[in-house]
């Protein structure tokens, strides 16, 4: 017999630092990381590269930081749905309070930091994305209205806008127009998800438009939304951050992004089961190309001047 | 007989520490790099120090 105790409790700080960098949602701040590096590049004014590295640092460890108050609050929902049941706090491996310190403490140093390394205006932008995501979208918007993710992806659409801030100081249409690109983006994408998610946030009381208003609306939703972004896409490449290149990439995947939105539209839940959601998941990952390549394409248009300069 | 049991816990503790130290000293390289790249940087000033003090 022993005297010690197996707990099924978690222990506080005993996870292992995967487990803490999990919190900080790693693929999000990938995403974060690249649209503001692309925001910083595509920005008329340079920076020094030592400034440049350290303030999208600072803006990731921000982006991480907001992951894990979220990680905090929505602790009982996480650990209802099958796509977030294995996150640090409902795995057990990171206590909610834990959570909850590392967030606050990384906040602060972040945005702190950024307004030493950059500018004021830039660490105010951090400051409001991560008081945004956590309190607008997290607690309050995410299980209140299924306009949760149309509202609350503006949280995400606010990196590449802090990237330009960080170079030139100052706001500009061309970084708004990355902000609504995936301010534009995020509803079509996170609604292809829910469409075949099934009942994860049925389950976990998560008012998404599958939930309050039926698949065949989410369904119509998808298409309503995905024709203004082709829009807005296209419409970029005439400004000063598009370029050919820009424009050849967005038409290719704006054809085929419509395709994809009008092919979920006209299609019910029988088809749809039959082939395992083959159409909506094959949007999903076309939507996670379709940012990329969107930015990928604005930061080659912006350092293309750079390699003719070179080549000249 | 000494103790010597080495649990799973202690590889874990161990591997956090060293990566709580690893990133505490590229903050600190970082905050030194940006130092000198902000006072050798064309525009920075020293602050001003009043007349008569």
């Amino acid at each position: 017999m022993t005297d010690v105790s197996y707990q099924h409790q978690t222990q506080e700080g005993e996870a292992s630092l995967g487990d803490y960098f999990a919190l900080m949602k790693p693929r999000v701040m990938q995403l974060v990381v690249f649209t503001a590096l692309v925001g910083l590049l595509a920005a008329p004014t340079g920076v020094h590269p030592v400034i440049g590295f350290a303030s999208i640092l600072f803006v990731a460890i921000g982006a991480g930081a907001s992951g894990a108050l979220n990680m905090w609050w929505d602790a009982d929902i996480d650990g209802v749905m099958t796509r977030t049941a294995k996150r640090p706090v409902p795995a057990g491996k990171v206590t909610a309070d834990e959570a909850k310190a590392l967030g606050f403490a990384l906040s602060g140093l972040s945005v702190m930091m950024l307004a030493l390394s950059a500018n004021l205006l830039a660490a105010a932008l951090l400051a409001f994305t991560i008081f945004f995501y956590v309190v607008i979208y997290s607690m309050w918007l995410k299980r209140w209205t299924p306009q949760n993710i149309v509202i609350g992806g503006a949280a995400g659409a606010f990196p590449p806008v802090i990237g330009w801030v960080i170079a030139t100081g100052a706001m500009s249409i061309e970084a708004w127009l990355m902000f609504a690109l995936i301010f534009m983006w995020t509803p079509p994408h996170f609604w292809a998800l829910a469409l075949f998610m099934k009942e994860d946030y049925h389950n976990a009381g998560v008012p998404m438009l599958t939930v309050t208003h039926g698949r065949k609306s989410t369904r119509k939703h998808v298409l309503a939304y995905t024709v203004p972004l082709a829009l807005l896409a296209v419409g970029t490449a005439f400004t000063s951050i598009g370029g050919p290149v820009y424009l050849a990439v967005a038409v290719v995947l704006n054809a085929l992004f419509l395709k994809g939105a009008y092919d979920i539209s006209h299609r019910d839940e029988t088809q749809a089961e039959a082939d395992g959601y083959a159409v909506e998941k094959a949007f999903f990952r076309l939507s996670l190309w379709y940012l990329f390549a969107h930015f990928g394409a604005i930061l080659i248009e912006a350092l293309l001047p750079a390699a003719w300069g070179i080549w000249a | 007989m000494s103790i010597r049991a080495e649990h799973e816990i202690h590889q874990r503790r161990k591997g956090r520490n060293i990566g709580v130290g690893l990133m505490l000293a590229g903050f600190v390289v970082l905050i030194l790099a940006l130092t000198f790249v902000k006072i050798t940087s064309g525009d920075f000033e020293m602050p001003r120090i009043e007349e008569g003090q």
